[in-house]
């Protein structure tokens, strides 16, 4: 069943190539004729699924650098232009951001699945270190993507992180600088992520390669833990494995979609849609999700290199791991006090997820230390020690033997641990959003929430109403064309209206022949003009505030959902978290402060907005703005139809969002069904 | 579940072997579309590409601009009485390309030649008021062309496009 080149092509042409290289011969005997241990269970999928999503994450990348621009001016700006300009951009840039996000989510199933079924143990040590060198290198191709987009966790966490080297005694400041290439984070930093975000996914694919090529050296370890040792123990790779990977394959692609077309910024941070700004730091920096224990580990030890020791211990030790357990059964199956300290030592590293993503004081802190002493002595302490006084139940004496011992009917429940468990563990992020935001805005009723949901178009029309006689008069909609209001999936006017509601606008442009600017009517292509000519001319006008940008405000605000709304969250779509928070603060002025409350020369009180202290001063009154249909004049419905449409702005093609999801649903739920069925039918006669 | 062998019932399997691989294929082939799609033209960019106008007035006789538009430099010639007549009284079936002049200028406006100025050859800018033929002489590979922008000699296949322009006024064209 097994050796190199058994493999002969019967087609001359084949024949003549494969005597010359022996490239079929390889792929046979690898993926083919490969003996796969008949007892595997579909933890051990998650080996193709993180196949599929390297190759998945570097084709959507590829892509995606075709249309980035590594400059810290234009950086954030390219990849609006992407989700709103290019062709499938949204879809594009949503496949990559949320990939990272599920690479990481396979890849740590996939390190549990070992650690559990001690895939770690002779003769696998290299195949693990391998395995470890993979996740380092993700660590790091991870953090450089996050930065690309150049918002405010972006710049931010690229600061903090550098930082981490100049803990290094003696050198660190050197260090800092040389990751710098400067004196700050700044656009040379930027530049060399980009190069490096591009190279370091093709040497996880190199490592890859030397991953799988040492796993098939040692063979696959499998549930209990015993090699194989008969052909009767095993099923060639195809079509048994084959078939059930893809069936694993098309499960975790419907988990993926969920987030790419229905929740596509359930695991970002609101932050990131403010574009970088090296003068203010938001108030509570948090790493995406994936790195939220080692930042927790990091935050727990009250010296500087000490934690980031800890921090980089953190996952150094697991190369260690072959040697620190010395326990002679594989399998945790057969270790009873092994599987035990296992599923705590997961609750522990969840544990230190959720402790990362809160704010470092009080009863956090201290958790935290607890915490990161378990989860170093599970490696240091528990492992060795447990080798020695735990009492291991026997091994079956064949793989043969362990699947005559089973039986089925572990597919549903794999399935809904997967549910939960991604659920659990991505939805820890959403506690990353500590911040004072007061009172919680209250929920509304939105036109397009939900996975069918769609724009109201009289409030498009209505909020662009509002826009432009209220809010434009201070805030700028850069990122908005006059010939977006023709697209489909947004007000719904025609090319003919777009181009005359731009021609009412005044654009600058030139220079002429003389050499001089010129003003001249706005056409289709150009932009909403922004009120103030720079950042600085705009804060002079408005008392020291710099009215934001409302192209992204509903994406960029956002307020703590908690515990456990963020994991109903997860299954309910709610994403309105920045239309909720924008309508609830244009409401939300009230006339005289609480008693007690200092309220600051030249700021209004608000209920919603954090710190209460808002410049703005009230905004919409009642009767303010004339509407034409019929709908209410009221501050409410101004606050409603100017979120709706600033909902819009912020996400024009929202509704090709959805409904593509939906096709892509009906067609995955169809696939993985039929990939059920024949993985049934391929492996009826191998149980 | 059942244990009876595939060979029982071969066609119900081949079928769902056959259903799950075609479905797989269709979602692949799907799958492809937005990967090619996004190479085309952004929708900045299209949108960039509309019609631009063109003032003539400050274009002496004899002398012609080069503007842009969709990325392609666009050559607007205020033709000579005499490059009028050059063009004009050319044998159709001496050139390589037969179109009279009277196709590729707008009528009652002969002395403006409007062509987008890139060789037909292989893409380079042409020269005007270069070549033997008073046109436009191509230094990359020596194509020849004439006062209305055709092929006279070199390699060149074609004649210089006209591009897609009407006259608003008499002084000024809308190109696109």
């Amino acid at each position: 069943m097994s050796g190199p080149s058994d493999f002969q092509p019967t087609n001359p042409a084949l024949k003549w190539i494969e005597r010359r290289l022996p490239i079929m011969g390889l792929v046979h005997s690898s993926f083919v004729a490969y003996p796969t241990p008949r007892n595997l269970n579909y933890w051990w999928t998650f080996g193709a699924i993180l196949s599929m999503m390297l190759a998945l994450q570097i084709l959507t990348g590829v892509i995606l650098a075709m249309h980035y621009t590594p400059h810290a001016d234009m950086a954030f700006k390219s990849i609006e232009l992407i989700v709103r300009d290019v062709n499938y951009g949204w879809l594009l840039r949503n496949m990559h951001a949320c990939g990272a996000s599920m690479f990481f989510f396979a890849v740590y199933i996939h390190m549990f699945r070992g650690l559990y079924y001690g895939s770690y143990k002779e003769p696998r040590e290299i195949l693990w270190i391998l395995g470890v060198i993979i996740y380092l290198l993700m660590m790091a191709t991870g953090f450089m993507g996050y930065v690309l987009p150049w918002g405010q966790m972006s710049f931010w966490g690229a600061t903090v992180i550098t930082n981490l080297f100049s803990a290094v005694p003696y050198f660190g400041e050197s260090i800092v600088t040389l990751l710098w290439g400067g004196y700050a984070v700044g656009n040379p930093t930027l530049n060399r992520f980009f190069s490096l975000h591009y190279l370091l996914p093709f040497v996880i694919a190199g490592v890859v390669v030397l991953h799988i090529w040492a796993l098939h050296v040692a063979g696959q370890n499998n549930p209990a833990g015993v090699e194989a040792k008969t052909e009767k123990d095993t099923v060639p790779f195809t079509p048994y494995a084959t078939i059930k990977d893809a069936f694993g394959v098309s499960c975790f692609l419907l988990f993926f979609a969920w987030f790419i077309f229905y929740m596509p910024n359930y695991l970002g941070d609101a932050d990131n849609y403010i574009p970088a700004n090296p003068g203010v730091t938001p108030a509570h920096i948090v790493p995406e999700w994936y790195y939220l224990p080692f930042y927790a580990i990091l935050r727990s030890i009250p010296n500087k290199l000490a934690g980031v020791v800890a921090m980089f211990g953190a996952i150094i030790i697991l190369a260690f791991l072959p040697w620190l357990d010395n326990a002679r059964t594989r399998s945790s199956k057969y270790r009873p006090l092994a599987k035990q300290f296992f599923w705590i030592f997961v609750v522990v590293c969840l544990g230190l997820g959720y402790l990362g993503s809160q704010p470092p004081e009080g009863i956090y802190v201290i958790a935290g230390r607890i915490l990161t002493f378990l989860y170093f002595a599970y490696f240091l302490i528990l492992l060795p020690l447990l080798s020695r006084i735990e009492t291991p139940r026997p091994v079956p004496n064949s793989i043969a033997d362990d699947v005559l011992a089973k039986h089925g009917g572990k597919v549903a429940s794999v399935v809904v641990a997967l549910v939960v468990a991604g659920g659990l563990l991505v939805g820890g992020t959403q506690n990353a959003r500590a911040e004072d935001h007061g009172v919680a805005p209250p929920g509304n009723k939105w036109s397009f929430s939900g996975p069918m949901g769609k724009f109201d178009r009289g409030a498009l029309q209505r909020g662009l109403k509002v826009y432009k006689e209220v809010c434009a008069s201070c805030h700028g909609l850069s990122y908005v064309a006059f010939r977006n209001l023709a697209e489909a999936g947004g007000p719904g006017y025609s090319v003919a209206q777009a181009a005359a509601f731009a021609s009412d606008y005044k654009v600058k442009d030139g220079p002429d022949d003389k050499g001089e600017m010129f003003e001249r009517a706005g056409r289709p292509a150009d932009y909403f003009p922004s009120p103030f000519p720079n950042e600085n001319a705009a804060r002079a006008a408005n008392g020291g505030a710099f009215p934001p940008d409302l192209s992204l405000i509903t994406k960029a605000r956002s307020y703590k959902r908690g515990f456990p709304m963020f994991l109903v969250d997860f299954f309910t779509q709610y994403q309105e978290q920045g239309p909720d928070y924008v309508s609830a603060v244009l409401q939300g002025y009230e006339d005289k402060a609480p008693a007690g409350f200092a309220l600051p020369e030249g700021s209004y009180y608000n209920k919603y907005f954090p710190g209460h202290a808002i410049k703005m001063p009230k905004p919409l009154s009642d009767g303010q703005v004339t509407y034409d249909d019929g709908a209410p004049a009221t501050v409410a419905q101004y606050a409603k139809d100017v979120t709706t449409f600033l909902m819009w702005t912020a996400e024009p093609h929202m509704e090709a969002r959805k409904r593509l999801g939906l096709q892509v649903f009906v067609f995955l739920i169809l696939l993985t069904g039929l990939l059920y069925f024949t993985k049934k039918k391929v492996w009826a006669n191998a149980h | 579940m059942t244990t009876a062998s595939s060979a029982d019932h071969p066609t119900r399997r081949d079928f769902l072997f056959v259903a799950t691989g075609a479905v797989a294929a269709v979602g692949a082939a799907a799958a492809v579309w937005p990967l090619v799609a996004q190479m085309n033209p952004d929708a900045a960019t299209i949108a960039a590409g509309a019609p631009i106008e063109v003032d003539l007035t400050p274009i002496a006789e004899g002398q012609d601009i080069k503007v842009f538009w969709r990325g392609k430099p666009i050559y607007i010639s205020h033709r000579t009485k005499k490059q009028i007549e050059e063009a004009q009284k050319v044998s159709l079936s001496s050139l390589p390309d037969p179109q009279p002049d009277s196709a590729r200028v707008k009528a009652g406006h002969d002395q403006w030649l409007v062509v987008i100025g890139i060789c037909t050859h292989l893409g380079c800018i042409p020269i005007a008021h270069e070549g033997s033929y008073d046109g436009f002489f191509c230094p990359c590979h020596g194509s020849v062309y004439d006062t209305s922008g055709r092929i006279r000699s070199g390699p060149a296949p074609s004649n210089l496009p006209v591009p897609p322009y009407t006259f608003v006024s008499d002084t000024k064209i809308q190109i696109g």
